[in-house]
């Protein structure tokens, strides 16, 4: 790790003035920056942290819409969210370990983008809000390929806001190693139709599979799935599997995570 | 000896009070005063000529004390090989000095080419990031069969090939063998990989160096197996130091698994380094450096033909193999593929004609040397392996073809024809005991059960043997060994009657301050809680060769029991005098001496202060004192052996393979403490289980580790192992030790791969895969989910 300065403000227009200095970064709970830090690999000059903002944490829901705050933990989300979308507490109570749980936040997740992390799938599968400290994004424009978001330098996070379907499920594959998502779906569905996000696989990140899309929609059934099949091209090859093979876990998993919402 | 033997009783680990309390003391606990930190410079590339190291920039920097490269080392000796072996044309193998800083040219991602010492880590950390090295980069050699047959490049430019030696086991097999496969009804052929691992001891590598201008005494704390072995591999080879002047140190130290056996060169820079500053200099090894520069195991290339009558009776094994050896030679890396390898490929079976072929290779990539089990697991997977496949290919049961060829009990000692003795076992009776345990008339049963949840359900079974207790020195010595494999003890009885016991045997993680004190109480009649065990420190402790090989308490512990008997006889000599009695007469039993025929008689404690208090002693007949020492040099290898089964689900969908069971009876000869046997096993299981279904050290074809991290690198988890069932009520004591024990430190990790591996392909074999006869290790459910679809 190399030295930093270390801010801890105490609310949001703090955190964005804080934010423009130069190679500064926003800290949520560390669980990814921290270790890329201390591997020399990250070095900004000042840390600011979120976790001192009142407002930047909590689970609520308001109609057909569930809220989770910026700087909310997996842990959090885990423990409340289940009483309206389970689908989603389901997913945060399977992300990494306890210890990461209790500290890694929804706004660091979504904002790192990692190709293998859990709720990008969440967000892009459901169509959710993604609003900032200046605007709101939605899931589709907010994922722009692996590490790489919508998100301007020094832009926070502040809320997510989900619709929440009639029924979901997310079905993670582990890496055998990280324990992250080799491939990761989530299907949700809504009255209007049916949403396949997939994580884990995808060579540009997280992605809708939009032919088990429409084949759902008409009929939510594992069936629906059988003349599909996802192209081997485009998905992550490396030490842990083929392409083929993650095309192949895609279908797979979307059919298991079908059987389990229906 | 007392009626309430202690020896077979599980106590409990007295190491656990202060390793669960916190309160170890590990080599990176220790903080000397003034010490200073070193961080080394690592090439970046797997091969590369170094054209210049610019250190002027690091020299400059804040708290910077010194820099070293390659070139302060020129006139220093290299780390040695310390097995010389003969390639099958009679010529020595090559041996390329393996220096204690790159010089000239970086062999591997991790090579250290130079080395910074300041007053902080961070300061040395940074200034190494400092050192501007220009490095040409030249075509990484990885692949071992092409790095075999490439003579243009080469890992070293001084040695004409990368081929270290070509061994044959035993050459004069080699017509016989080749004659009688030509001749055979059947032929079973498999060509597989055994998978590399990086070792991953819990505790990463660390370094003190320490020197004294005052003494001109060096002293260095290190994370060792075997601190004699490295003191005299620094000393004789690598820095030319008086041995008397040298004091090695390893403190408690967290798992080796082989990796903290061998000399290193970060050891030698702190030394050289503290004599130049005259400071105390710490290096810590990261976790990342330690994927990149700890020795690997295994990575082995093997062809294995086994023939046999259409009754399934084997007539004959041949085994052609590439080993890689990494970029340079470990301390052991040149016995390992081949004497703890070729030796044992006759199995537990009466197989008439075996011939061992195996290429030392050399590759850009980190050295490999012994890893838990050393050869044996790779001999034995390749065996039991084949074996499998051939029992399918007849149409026998797999438990039905090893009973067939076992060796019986009648038949030992039992000479095989790569050249060992089994000295004893009886491979059926443990059989035995796994068919109970592991409940194999319930299998089918429990395949119903699995296919009712659409799972692929299979049963593997393995057999293997070892050859521990490494190792008699005469046959070492014939073979090219450059040590001698004894151990030593001493016993030391204090005036008021409590002992320790210095021993040379290197306990990290193996229980010795708990077992050996059995050992002592049990022939001395007194409290094991009286008896200390001194280890790992060559100040304290005699010269003994260290832990590896399943060798502690075969070994060290006979040279314990023989130190303890020069005790007895020697307190007999003081009580006889005691009693007015001549020793002769004097019987000692539950710990007290008596006058044969009398009521006379003096408990140990009285001897040993009378020992120390020698007022009235004969002077001419009894020292004062009580100590001894004991060398003991084993008369042969011990021969653990053992049966394991494995019951697997495979989930057709994913490739994901469970481990449902896992049972394995072994014969380990006399057990000491039971519960630290099974703990023992246990540990060693879940390693196969790592090495079959996840571990995977892979370098791309540019020689970069693709699995430098736990993020890539799959270690077991306690999840990934299922509850073991562990037997070993049929053994068969040892004939020529004391203790009649073997050493079961291994047999988890060799027994255990084959057996996961066999029940996969059974479950897909049974699944109707019929074309699915090998997987390649790591299992991962990629290849599995691979093999199901393209079968
Ligand atoms: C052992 C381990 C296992 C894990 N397993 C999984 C897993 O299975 N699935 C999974 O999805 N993830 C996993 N993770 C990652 C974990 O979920 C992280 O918590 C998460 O990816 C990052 O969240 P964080 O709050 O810790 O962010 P930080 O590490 O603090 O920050 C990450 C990035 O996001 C930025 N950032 C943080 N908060 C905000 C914000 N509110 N607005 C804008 N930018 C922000 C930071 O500047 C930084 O660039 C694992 C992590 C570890 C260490």
């Amino acid at each position: 790790m190399y030295n930093f300065e270390f801010q801890k403000p105490g609310s949001i227009e703090d955190a964005v003035a804080a934010l423009r200095h130069e190679d500064a970064m926003p800290l949520g709970g560390g669980q990814t920056l921290l270790p890329t830090m201390k591997a020399r690999l990250a070095s900004p000059t000042r840390l600011v942290s979120l976790g001192g903002i009142p407002g930047m944490k909590g689970v609520s829901s308001s109609g057909d819409t569930l809220i989770v705050k910026g700087g909310t933990t997996h842990a959090i989300v885990a423990r409340e969210a289940g009483g309206v979308f389970p689908g989603l507490a389901q997913l945060a109570s399977h992300i990494g370990d306890a210890a990461v749980r209790s500290r890694g936040t929804i706004g660091g997740s979504l904002a790192n983008n990692d190709p293998a992390a859990c709720y990008p799938a969440a967000a892009l599968g459901t169509g959710a809000t993604i609003k900032t400290d200046r605007r709101e994004i939605a899931a589709d424009e907010f994922f722009q390929g692996m590490f790489s978001t919508a998100l301007d330098e020094g832009e926070i996070i502040t809320e997510v806001r989900f619709p929440i379907p009639q029924a979901a499920n997310y079905q993670k594959f582990l890496q055998p190693a990280s324990r992250f998502a080799m491939v990761g779906v989530f299907v949700a569905r809504f009255a209007d139709g049916v949403r396949v996000a997939v994580t884990g696989a995808g060579n540009d990140g997280v992605f809708r599979w939009s032919e088990a899309e429409s084949a759902l929609s008409s009929n939510f059934s594992a069936d629906a799935l059988a003349g599909l099949s996802v192209s081997a091209d485009d998905m992550i090859a490396d030490i842990h599997g083929s392409g083929a093979y993650r095309a192949h876990l895609v279908k797979e998993l979307t059919g298991r995570a079908v059987l389990a919402a229906s | 000896m007392p009626k309430d033997s202690v020896i077979g009783t599980s106590t409990k680990r007295r190491e656990d009070k202060r390793f669960i309390t916190g309160r170890g003391q590990y080599t990176d606990d220790i903080v000397l005063k003034d010490q200073t930190y070193a961080a080394f410079a690592r090439s970046d590339v797997a091969h590369g000529k170094i054209v210049s190291i610019d250190t002027s920039a690091a020299e400059a920097m804040p708290g910077v004390l010194a820099v070293f490269t390659g070139e302060d080392f020129a006139e220093v000796g290299g780390n040695p090989a310390g097995w010389l072996i003969h390639s099958r044309d009679g010529t020595p193998m090559t041996e390329p000095k393996r220096p204690v800083l790159a010089h000239g040219k970086v062999r591997h991602v991790g090579d250290a080419y130079a080395a910074v010492i300041a007053e902080t880590a961070e300061q040395a950390r940074d200034a190494a990031e400092a050192i501007d090295a220009t490095i040409e980069e030249l075509p990484a050699i990885v692949d071992l069969r092409q790095a075999a047959s490439d003579t243009s490049n080469r890992v070293h430019d001084e040695v004409a090939s990368n081929v270290c030696f070509d061994w044959g086991w035993i050459e004069d097999n080699r017509a016989a063998v080749d004659e009688a496969i030509k001749g055979a009804p059947h032929v079973t052929t498999l060509e597989l990989r055994n998978n590399r691992l990086s070792p991953n001891p819990i505790e990463p590598r660390c370094s003190i160096g320490d020197f004294n201008p005052g003494t001109e005494d060096y002293t260095l704390y290190t994370t060792s197996q075997n601190p004699h072995l490295t003191r005299l591999l620094v000393c004789a080879f690598v820095m030319g130091i008086p041995e008397n002047k040298l004091r090695v140190v390893a403190p408690d130290v967290g798992g080796g698994f082989g990796s903290k056996i061998y000399h290193y060169g970060e050891e030698a820079l702190v030394l050289a380094a503290a004599k130049r500053i005259g400071r105390p200099v710490k290096w810590t090894c990261s976790r990342s450096e330690a994927f990149l520069t700890d020795a690997h195991g295994r990575d082995h290339v093997t062809k294995i033909e086994l023939a046999t009558d259409f009754d399934g009776n084997f007539i004959a094994v041949r085994t052609e193999t590439f080993a890689n050896l990494g970029a340079y030679l470990s301390n052991f890396a040149t016995a390992t593929p081949t004497f703890l390898h070729g030796t044992l490929m006759a199995g537990n079976y009466t197989v008439p004609n075996v011939y061992v072929n195996v290429k030392g290779v050399f590759t850009n990539t980190v050295p490999v040397d012994a890893y838990r089990g050393a050869g044996r697991p790779e001999a034995t997977f390749s065996l039991e392996r084949v074996i499998d496949k051939c029992a399918r290919e007849l149409g026998i049961d797999p438990i039905e073809i090893r009973r067939k060829n076992y060796i019986k009990p009648h038949q030992f000692p039992y000479t095989t024809p790569v050249a060992l003795e089994y000295d004893t076992g009886d491979y059926d009776a443990v059989m035995d005991r796994l068919e109970a345990i592991a409940d194999l008339s319930g299998f089918e049963r429990r395949l119903n059960d699995s296919a009712s949840r659409g799972k692929l359900r299979g049963l593997g079974i393995s057999s293997y043997i070892e050859a521990c207790g490494i190792a008699p020195s005469n046959l070492v010595g014939a073979l090219g060994g450059r040590v001698g494999l004894y151990d030593a003890a001493t016993v030391r009885v204090n005036a008021t009657g409590t002992i320790s016991v210095m021993v040379g045997a290197h306990s990290h993680g193996q229980s010795h301050e708990t077992t050996f004190p059995q050992i002592v109480a049990d022939r001395l009649g007194i409290d094991e809680s009286k008896i200390e065990i001194v280890h790992g420190d060559t100040a304290k402790i005699p010269f003994g060769m260290g832990t590896y090989g399943s060798r502690s308490l075969a070994v060290c512990g006979s040279a314990v029991v023989r130190a303890t008997e020069k005790i007895i006889a020697k307190a007999k000599l003081i009580a006889g005098h005691m009693m007015e009695a001549g020793d002769a007469e004097v019987d000692f039993e539950d710990g007290v001496f008596s006058v044969r025929g009398t009521n006379k008689n003096v408990p140990f404690g009285d001897v040993a202060l009378k020992a120390y208090i020698p007022h009235d002693f004969p002077l001419d007949r009894i020292e004062p004192g009580l100590e001894e020492t004991a060398f003991y040099d084993p008369a042969n290898f011990t021969y653990p052996s053992g049966c394991y089964a494995c019951e697997v689900e495979v989930d057709p969908g994913t490739g994901k393979v469970e481990v449902m069971s896992f049972a394995a009876a072994d014969d380990f000869g006399n057990v000491i403490n039971p519960m630290v046997v099974e703990g023992q096993v246990h540990g060693g299981i879940a390693q196969g289980i790592g090495q079959a279904l996840m571990e995977n050290a892979v370098y791309d074809e540019n020689g970069q580790l693709l699995s430098a991290s736990y993020m890539d690198y799959t270690m077991p988890r306690a999840y990934d192992v299922p509850m073991f069932k562990v037997d070993h009520s049929a053994n068969t004591p040892c004939t020529h030790n004391p203790l009649g024990v073997k050493g079961c430190g291994e047999a988890g990790a060799i027994g255990s791969p084959p057996a996961l591996v066999n029940a996969v392909i059974d479950a897909l074999q049974r699944a109707g895969r019929s074309s699915v006869t090998h997987i390649d290790m790591p299992l991962t459910p990629s290849r599995v989910w691979d093999a199901i679809h393209n079968s």
